[in-house]
């Protein structure tokens, strides 16, 4: 150790440091790979991390109050909700010049629609009393409260204002409150009311039905995925494509399939009233409920199964069971001490992946889900295309996420990340 | 059968016979008898169905035809966990996902043992292959030759009678497999189990074994012990296939007391002794001579003996011996082996010799 302090760094051939040289040569290298990954990179971070970062920006994001009227926003910090009054006069002055700018470029009912999500109203008042205040002089009419007043009496109720009071700041945590049943009450997140809570119903009934989609596909997959991999690999890829022809068919063709199969006219009730298994008037309802939900997916996500099962019990030799026979096990306990631990991997990415695709699944709930068995994407996809809740959607995306990346720790914590293998 | 318990052999093979497809025989007509206590090696080419034997005995393959006879009892309808034979496969097959002490225990768990008696056995087991220390490892933790003595004690732990091992040291180096070679060796005798052994590897076949079956076309061409087999081959494929051997080709012109005048096809005559049956008057043979009975020293040759005309084309000096290879009645790969002594002469390339031996050295075997 000494020796390098006594002669200095080690130098190269001409000279320099040979650190920095070796540094600089490096420096190359990954200049090199980073173009050559710099379109994928591009690519992923434009389709991929924008939108997420985007969603989550919005699932918080409330800037369209302060921004449509910044003046009243500032002078209702002063107005204290508990009071039991509506704001002063000052108050109202700074709303009709706001709203006199707002009416100009036609953002007043914008903000309408957002505060509407938070309280049934205000997008009408807001519209309505556009149209007045478009017509009036900002300096020769004051005082303005009585005239707002006048235009619809919702300007003197207490509520119209702490929400506007409420929503006022840049960002909110509404959304999330909304997303789980909850909204901002006087004092601080209250439950909403019974009849309009459905969010935490729709998240548990979600992650129960992805389980139960998951553990079906385990049970079925499990032994397809043996009978593969202990074929002959001729036999084997034959019956590989049959694996894989789900995934050559459309996957609403596959889902509509079964809409004729399980409907209460369908394949299956007719075999049972023919077999006399069922009434005629007694048909089982299998689809448009959570069944009919389970049913299909399973069938959609078990190729997702089986192809890493598959490939995790190839690499499986048959020396192992051969090993445990010779030891003196018999066939099941060959089968569960010894295969069986191997092939967990498998089980394991298999599961991930069913799961992961499960929760955000959007397409087949839709169509053979009714009402009791859709999925928080059904709403989520509501929300974005119907009532264009744009933040309570990303809101309850975030969460998704949220949970989906929570379930993943703990599978790490509890089975081991490095125990999933694809192949 | 009745009489199976006629004979007094341990494992016995009667006149078996395997074929996968139904259209070729890979083992054909298989007799063996094997006492109690021996380390029998099967050694073969690859492909001369030395594996499929020893799964046959293990029940992991039925025989098509014939009795597998273990102690006297027909084993062909006993599932292989229930036939007691500890077996070490060539790549090991230790489970990876137990650790060495677990995959100790797995034969013993599933014989339900208790908990103090398998730790007992399973350190004991550890301590024979000096493994003691790793039992807290993973298989993947180690490297090939403990890997392989792990298999090993594994393969005993539940004391078996009888252990099947298919050629557990062809992942090792020399140096390793020749240590590990007398490890086998010395465990087996010392516990007194019957091994089968299978290896294509002829040394460790004649270091290991009590006797050794020379395999190949799914028969069994010489069952004997290592020296008979090195010195006495019955055949020109044990020949070939044992240690390094010089092969002529000639006609058999008479056969005299015991000895046989062979005229090889270069005019040549050598006197030989006749061993394999079609060796008579007037057929084709192959002679074959070990490189190390040959000699080039006039003085040191008998009164009388043929001698043949031989050429010095290459000349390796190998330490202990030198290696000479010579041409001998039109064959180039003929070669020689000498002790490395004061007084021996270095041949040059070149040089014009004759060289002979003794007639028992020499032995004519079919064509
Ligand atoms: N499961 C099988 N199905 C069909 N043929 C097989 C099977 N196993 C072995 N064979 C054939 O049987 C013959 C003997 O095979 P075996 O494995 O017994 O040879 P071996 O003597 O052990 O060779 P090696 O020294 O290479 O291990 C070979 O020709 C092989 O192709
Ligand atoms: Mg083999």
């Amino acid at each position: 150790m000494s020796d390098t302090t006594d002669t200095g760094p080690v130098l190269a051939a001409d000279g320099t440091p040979l650190k920095r040289s070796l540094a600089r040569a490096l420096r190359m290298q990954k200049l090199r790979a980073l173009m050559l990954i710099a379109p994928l990179l591009l690519f992923v971070l434009l389709t991929f991390i924008l939108p997420i970062v985007d969603m989550l920006f919005r699932s918080v994001e409330n800037q369209i109050v302060s921004e449509t009227l910044p003046k009243t926003v500032v002078e209702l910090q002063e107005w204290d909700a508990s009071s039991g009054e509506a704001p002063g006069e000052a108050v109202f002055a700074a709303l009709a010049a706001d709203m006199k700018i707002a009416v100009e470029a036609k953002t007043h009912t914008r903000l309408g629609s957002r505060l509407n999500y938070e309280k049934t109203g205000l997008s009408s008042l807001f519209r309505k009393s556009g149209r007045k205040v478009k017509r009036w002089d900002l300096a020769e009419d004051a005082p303005f409260k009585q005239k707002f007043i006048d235009i619809d009496e919702d300007w003197g109720d207490v509520d119209v204002w702490r929400t506007l009071q409420t929503y006022s700041p840049a960002f909110t945590n509404g959304y999330f409150l909304n997303s789980i049943d909850m909204q901002k009450g006087v004092d601080g997140p209250e439950a909403r009311p019974e009849n309009q809570q459905i969010y935490i119903t729709l998240f548990g009934r979600t992650l129960f039905m992805s389980l139960v989609i998951t553990a079906s596909c385990i049970l079925l997959g499990y032994p397809v995925a043996w009978i593969l991999a202990n074929l002959p690999s001729r036999t084997a890829n034959l019956l590989m494509i049959l694996v894989l022809l789900p995934f050559w068919t459309s996957l609403l063709v596959r889902t509509s399939a079964w809409k004729v199969m399980l409907q209460q006219q369908g394949v299956i009730n007719d075999v049972l009233v023919w077999l006399g298994l069922v009434a005629d008037d007694s048909r089982l309802v299998m689809i448009n409920n959570q069944f009919g939900t389970i049913v299909a997916m399973t069938h959609i996500l078990l190729p997702f199964m089986i192809l890493p099962m598959y490939s995790v019990m190839q690499t499986i030799a048959p020396t192992y069971l051969r090993a445990a026979k010779s030891l003196g096990a018999t066939n099941w306990t060959a089968f569960w001490r010894v295969y069986f631990p191997q092939s967990v991997p498998g089980i394991g990415a298999g599961s991930i992946l069913v799961f992961i695709l499960a929760i955000g699944y959007y397409i087949t709930p839709e169509i053979v889900g009714g009402t009791k068995g859709v999925f928080i994407s059904n709403r989520i996809a509501y929300h974005i295309s119907s009532s264009l809740n744009w933040g309570l959607a990303a809101a309850l995306g975030t969460i998704l996420l949220a949970v989906v990346l929570l379930l993943y720790w703990a599978y790490d914590k509890i089975v081991g990340i490095d125990n999933v293998k694809l192949g | 059968m009745a009489n199976s318990a006629s004979t007094d052999a341990f494992v016995e093979f009667e006149r078996v016979q395997k074929s996968y497809d139904g259209e070729t025989l890979v083992v054909k007509d298989l007799n063996l008898q094997m006492p109690q206590g021996e380390f029998l090696t099967m050694l073969g080419p690859s492909g001369s169905g030395k594996t499929t034997c020893l799964m046959m005995l293990a029940g992991f393959e039925t025989a098509t035809h014939g009795d597998i006879r273990l102690d006297g009892v027909s084993i062909n309808n006993i599932p292989p966990h229930k036939r007691g034979i500890g077996m070490v496969f060539q790549n090991y097959a230790l489970f990876p996902h137990m650790t060495i002490a677990e995959n100790l225990s797995f034969p013993l768990e599933v014989r339900k043992m208790g908990k103090s008696d398998r730790e007992a056995k399973i350190k004991r087991a550890l301590d024979m292959v000096e493994m003691g220390d790793f039992g807290g490892r993973r298989p993947s933790q180690l490297s090939g030759g403990q890997q392989q003595r792990v298999a090993l004690a594994r393969a005993l732990v539940f004391e078996p009678e009888l252990v099947l091992m298919d050629e557990p040291l062809g992942a090792l180096d020399k140096q390793l497999r020749e240590k590990m070679q007398f490890e086998i060796t010395h465990l087996a005798h010392s516990l007194g189990i019957t091994t089968v052994y299978v290896t294509h590897d002829q040394t460790e076949a004649l270091t290991m074994s009590d006797r050794v079956a020379v395999f190949d076309d799914g028969r069994i061409q010489q069952l004997a012990p290592p020296d008979q087999l090195y010195e006495a081959p019955v055949n020109s494929f044990v020949a070939q296939f044992i240690g390094e051997n010089n092969t002529l080709e000639g006609t058999v012109k008479e056969i005299k007391a015991g000895r046989a005048l062979v005229q090889l096809d270069d005019g040549g005559l050598i006197d030989c002794t006749p061993v394999h049956d079609s060796v008579q008057a007037g057929a084709r043979t192959r002679v074959s001579i070990r490189p190390e009975r040959v000699e080039y020293n006039k003085d040191r040759l008998q009164e009388g003996a043929h001698t043949l005309k031989a050429e010095v084309l290459e000349f390796i000096y190998m330490g202990d011996i030198f290696r000479t290879r010579l041409r001998v009645a039109g064959n180039e790969e003929f070669i020689i082996k000498t002790r490395n002594a004061p007084d021996q002469v270095r041949l040059k390339p070149g040089e014009q010799i004759e060289i002979g031996w003794l007639p028992e050295d020499c032995r004519a075997l079919d064509a």
